[in-house]
């Protein structure tokens, strides 16, 4: 073929462009970043740096503000992981077993995926806040059912934790929901039939078919929620503004743009660390979830 | 007989019960769901007086007013956060579309050395998350002067090899014959690409383009760190600003104002576009 | 167990929103299934064979007409009340259970009174895959098994109940050739040992003539003969039945009646026999492929195109001018001669063999 001499150049001239882009802000930054992470006292401005070891790591993990945020981080990822994903299957069985209204459901169950997370914040936040002059809606609730009203953006720490789960699962919700309903809805029929045939309660048949049968799906989103979750941090920012460590609600992610830029900002290379710290704790939770699921499923 | 009779009562009366906790349930987190958007225009119509005397909220208006909505636009500079959004946007997804295209056509049709082990090199870089890269863009981008700046904002963020990785499974769906009909007609590789292989993969192109929007409309991180010139800022960190600086503090109804005009143009997509996107998004989008 | 269907109609609303007509798929179906017997529906896709077996099973309810098993009207009965067994024609076997499991998922949903114990279970479930022949692969999952075995899985884990039906759709659409001649073999075989009445659903008229006790076919919606196999086929009641029953299909020629004689074309092919005076002028007839003879001298001639030989048959293949199908298919021995390719062929044709039927309702006459 004529083209094997000369077209050996063209497909890497079609390659090209994606090489240059990737190379040079993924490929170089990947190695940079663990470059930094190991240079001390690195000075962005004069880029000089006093030497290498594992200074930055040891200085990061005593940082009392990043203390706080891996906290936050862990409680957010234990608290909205299971919840979203059960609340998240309880919608999508309630949604696949109605045909009235499903689509118009499933159109507003979405609609949190194409909203601008800062901006939806907003809402949440003028929600829960409560100011000097008004108690706000989600207080006006409370006081309803006879609770004493708790300012939710600005008060104790379980209050505001409480308003960055919320959210957080507000967010997550549409993908989880639509990644559900499509692979209930991709069970055969007749596996139902058959169980309803034999008398199988709806109990039964949702644990031992159901259940079994998305259950690929399941440690997925598992798995995507945990790396999502621990990445939390516009949704914190839409809540409490972008003072997180001030508002003592910062997380992982916060802590490493933190140290990047703002008022804290201009050090790389604790921001490396941090950054680095970070995924190795989400690759190896998702390593362990893939060696417990691979466990599980097998057919 | 009898007993016939009452199992099929029971049946009907569970399955009746079933149906209504069933609704109820829906319906509840379609109100979860639903309440924020309406808070946030009903709280836009308000007057600013009207807002600030309610020490309870009130769960309607009887007399709205859009005078927020011009405030939004003259106040603090929405407008321009919302075309510096626009720029960014389609600049983005423009230059991405064309770098995608390319690299997938190079990996589902041309024949090179290498094109195995570059093609697994490219898998392995889907498992980067962005957050490991963004120090060093951030640093290089600075070191290069484009802050405040639109190629500062677009370049770092043309390329996604998820998206290469989609459009190539799908070129390759397009039957061999057709490039070898091509190729005996003279067609060169480029015009076969564009006139062949874009018109016949048109949906997935579609897909990636509206979920790249969707991106681009919402990202914020990136942004934050590479403005603070508010003639920069999209409507991500506009809003956070318009939070913390515009308006005074407390004028909430312009700034819902605000958040209603931002969420707008990605709401009008959806409806328009529901099914594409919500199928992209299944296929593998996870939101950020 | 006997099955009574009365009347039993099923219309579903169109999908076609402008329309506002029903969809008939069951249109006033009555038939009394005797104890015991193997009962093939029949009919091409869409004639409403499926939805009956749907109906029978539960999980369809009739718009009318009801359902008896015995003595019981089941027509609003749930259906794990009804007592059957339903075999699927992808078998919904779980994919995540063992054989065993899966055979032993419906004792388990069994409550109160009727609940068995582990060891009585395990001993039903033993007893139920020794009837269908898979005890040796009780700790596969269904993955690892063939087609074949996968079905009788499916038989052995819809007999386990002991039910008083037994429901099949389209048991063997899913099996190579080989397998389905065994397979349809051993549902005769179990249904003889087990004694319960079985209905099963196919579109294929070979697979329910060579089994079954009794065969219904079917015509969107509408039942158009139900007899035992062979009857059915030696006396059709319509074209539809008759060109449906049989391989080759049944050879159709439009044809004239005219003093008692038949004339397809221009030549009188068959004398009638007397009394037949108000019979129409223009009908259609059929002629099965071993109804013709051939005779040097035959009356019906046909131009040749081919021969294929079949072993101790061979199959003659012409054409006539008159022929509704694209080529006559005559089936005759092989000791009937050589037969020069080319060129005109003259047959008799067996006066049992050939049907005569109304032009307009297609209802037979002869």
């Amino acid at each position: 073929m004529a083209n094997r001499k000369s077209g050996g150049l063209k497909g890497w001239l079609y390659l090209l462009p994606a090489i240059l882009f990737l190379g040079f802000f993924m490929v170089y930054p990947l190695i940079d970043v663990f470059i930094y992470s190991f240079e001390e006292g690195y000075n962005s401005a004069s880029q000089t740096y006093f030497g290498t070891g594992m200074y930055n790591y040891e200085y990061v993990l005593h940082d009392p503000y990043f203390l706080q945020a891996l906290q936050n981080t862990f409680l957010l990822v234990i608290i909205t992981v299971p919840l979203s994903t059960g609340i998240a299957l309880l919608i999508s069985v309630g949604l696949n077993s109605i045909k009235p209204l499903r689509k118009l459901l499933q159109t507003i169950y979405f609609l949190p995926y194409v909203t601008n997370t800062l901006a939806v914040g907003l809402v949440f936040m003028i929600l829960f806040k409560k100011t000097a002059y008004s108690e706000g809606l989600v207080n006006l609730m409370i006081n309803w059912f006879g609770g004493s009203s708790v300012d939710f953006i600005d008060g104790p720490y379980w209050a505001k934790m409480f308003v960055l789960c919320f959210y957080t699962i507000w967010v997550v919700m549409p993908f989880k929901i639509l990644i559900l309903t499509s692979a209930l809805a991709s069970v055969n029929q007749d596996y139902y039939k058959a169980a309803r045939v034999d008398g199988t309660s709806r109990l039964r048949i949702f644990l031992r078919i159901t259940l079994p049968m998305i259950s690929p799906m399941i440690f997925y989103l598992v798995i995507t929620g945990f790396i999502g979750a621990f990445k939390a941090y516009s949704d914190a920012v839409a809540l409490f503004g972008t003072d997180l460590n001030a508002a003592g609600m910062n997380t992982i992610v916060g802590y490493v743009y933190d140290m990047l830029y703002g008022d804290s900002g201009g050090y790389p290379s604790y921001a490396s660390a941090a950054a680095i710290l970070l995924f190795s704790i989400v690759l190896t939770i998702t390593c362990v979830n893939l060696l417990v699921s691979g466990k599980k499923l097998r057919y | 007989m009898k007993e016939y009779e009452k199992i099929e009562r029971a049946a009907r009366v569970r399955g009746r019960a079933a149906k209504v906790v069933t609704y109820v349930f829906l319906a509840v987190w379609a109100g979860v769901v639903l309440f924020p958007f309406y808070w946030m225009v009903l709280t836009s119509v308000k007057g600013y007086g009207a807002y600030s005397s309610e020490h309870i909220p009130k769960f309607f208006t009887l007399s709205p007013t859009f005078l927020n909505y011009v405030d939004a636009f003259t106040t603090v500079p929405l407008g321009q956060y919302f075309l510096n959004t626009v720029v960014f946007t389609l600049g983005t997804t423009a230059i991405m579309l064309v770098v995608v295209t390319l690299a997938a056509f190079a990996f589902a049709r041309l024949e090179f050395r290498g094109k195995k082990l570059a093609f697994v090199l490219f898998l392995s870089l889907m498992m980067i998350p962005n957050e490991l890269v963004v120090i060093t863009n951030f640093v290089t981008i600075t070191d290069l002067d484009l802050r405040n700046s639109f190629p500062g904002l677009i370049l770092p963020s043309v390329t996604s090899v998820f998206y290469i990785y989609l459009l190539k499974e799908n070129f390759e769906l397009v039957p061999d014959s057709l490039y070898y009909a091509a190729k005996v007609d003279g067609t060169s590789d480029l015009k076969y690409l564009l006139k062949v292989m874009v018109p016949i993969c048109r949906p997935t192109l579609v897909t990636i383009t509206i979920l790249k929007v969707i991106e681009c409309w919402n990202s914020y991180v990136w942004p934050r760190l590479i403005t603070d010139d508010e003639n920069y800022y999209l409507v991500s960190n506009g809003i956070q600003e318009i939070r913390e600086n515009g308006f005074g503090r407390e004028n909430i109804p312009a700034m819902m104002a605000a958040v209603v005009v931002i969420s707008v143009p990605l709401i009008v997509l959806f409806l328009v576009f529901r099914n594409k996107i919500m199928e992209g998004v299944s296929r593998g989008g996870t939101k950020g | 167990m006997k099955v009574i269907l009365q009347n039993l109609t099923m219309k579903f609303p169109s999908r076609d929103r402008k329309k506002h007509q029903d969809v008939v798929a069951v249109n006033d179906f009555s038939f009394e299934i005797p104890d015991g017997k193997l009962i093939g529906l029949l009919g091409p896709s869409g004639c409403g064979k499926s939805t009956t077996l749907n109906l029978i099973s539960g999980l369809l309810k009739p718009t009318g007409g009801r359902i008896f098993f015995g003595e019981d009207d089941v027509t609003d009965l749930p259906p794990e009340h009804r007592g059957i067994g339903l075999v699927f024609q992808n078998y919904a076997l779980y994919p995540h259970l063992t054989v065993r499991q899966n055979i032993l998922f419906p004792l388990e949903n069994l409550k109160g009174k009727d609940r068995l114990t582990k060891a009585q279970m395990q001993e039903k479930a033993d007893a139920a895959a020794r009837l269908v022949q898979i005890d040796a692969l009780m700790d596969r999952r269904p993955g690892e098994l063939s087609g074949g075995q996968q079905q009788r899985v499916a038989i052995a884990r819809a007999l386990v109940k002991m039910p008083r039906v037994l429901l099949l759709d389209e048991p063997l659409s899913n099996l190579d050739a080989r397998l389905r001649l065994q397979t349809r073999e051993e549902i005769r075989r179990i249904q003889r040992e087990t004694g319960i009445t079985t209905i099963f659903v196919t579109h294929d008229q070979e697979e329910a003539m060579s089994i079954s006790d009794m065969i219904v076919v079917m015509k969107e919606g509408i039942v158009q003969q139900i007899g035992r196999p062979q009857e059915v086929y030696d006396n059709p009641r319509n074209l539809f039945v008759a060109k449906f029953l049989g391989t080759p299909p049944i050879n159709v020629f439009e044809g004239q009646v005219r003093e008692g004689k038949l004339y397809v074309g221009q030549e009188a092919v068959l004398d009638l026999a007397l009394g037949k005076e108000n019979l129409p002028k223009e009908v259609y007839v059929g002629v099965r492929p071993e109804g013709f003879l051939i005779r040097e001298d035959g009356p019906f001639g046909c131009e040749l195109s081919g021969v294929e030989v079949m072993g101790r048959d061979i199959s003659v293949v012409s054409t006539h001018k008159a022929s509704l199908n694209p080529a006559v298919r005559a089936i005759v021995s092989a000791e009937s001669g050589p037969l020069a390719a080319g060129g005109q062929v003259r047959f008799s044709l067996k006066p049992g063999k050939v049907f005569l039927f109304r032009k307009d309702t297609e209802e037979r006459i002869l």
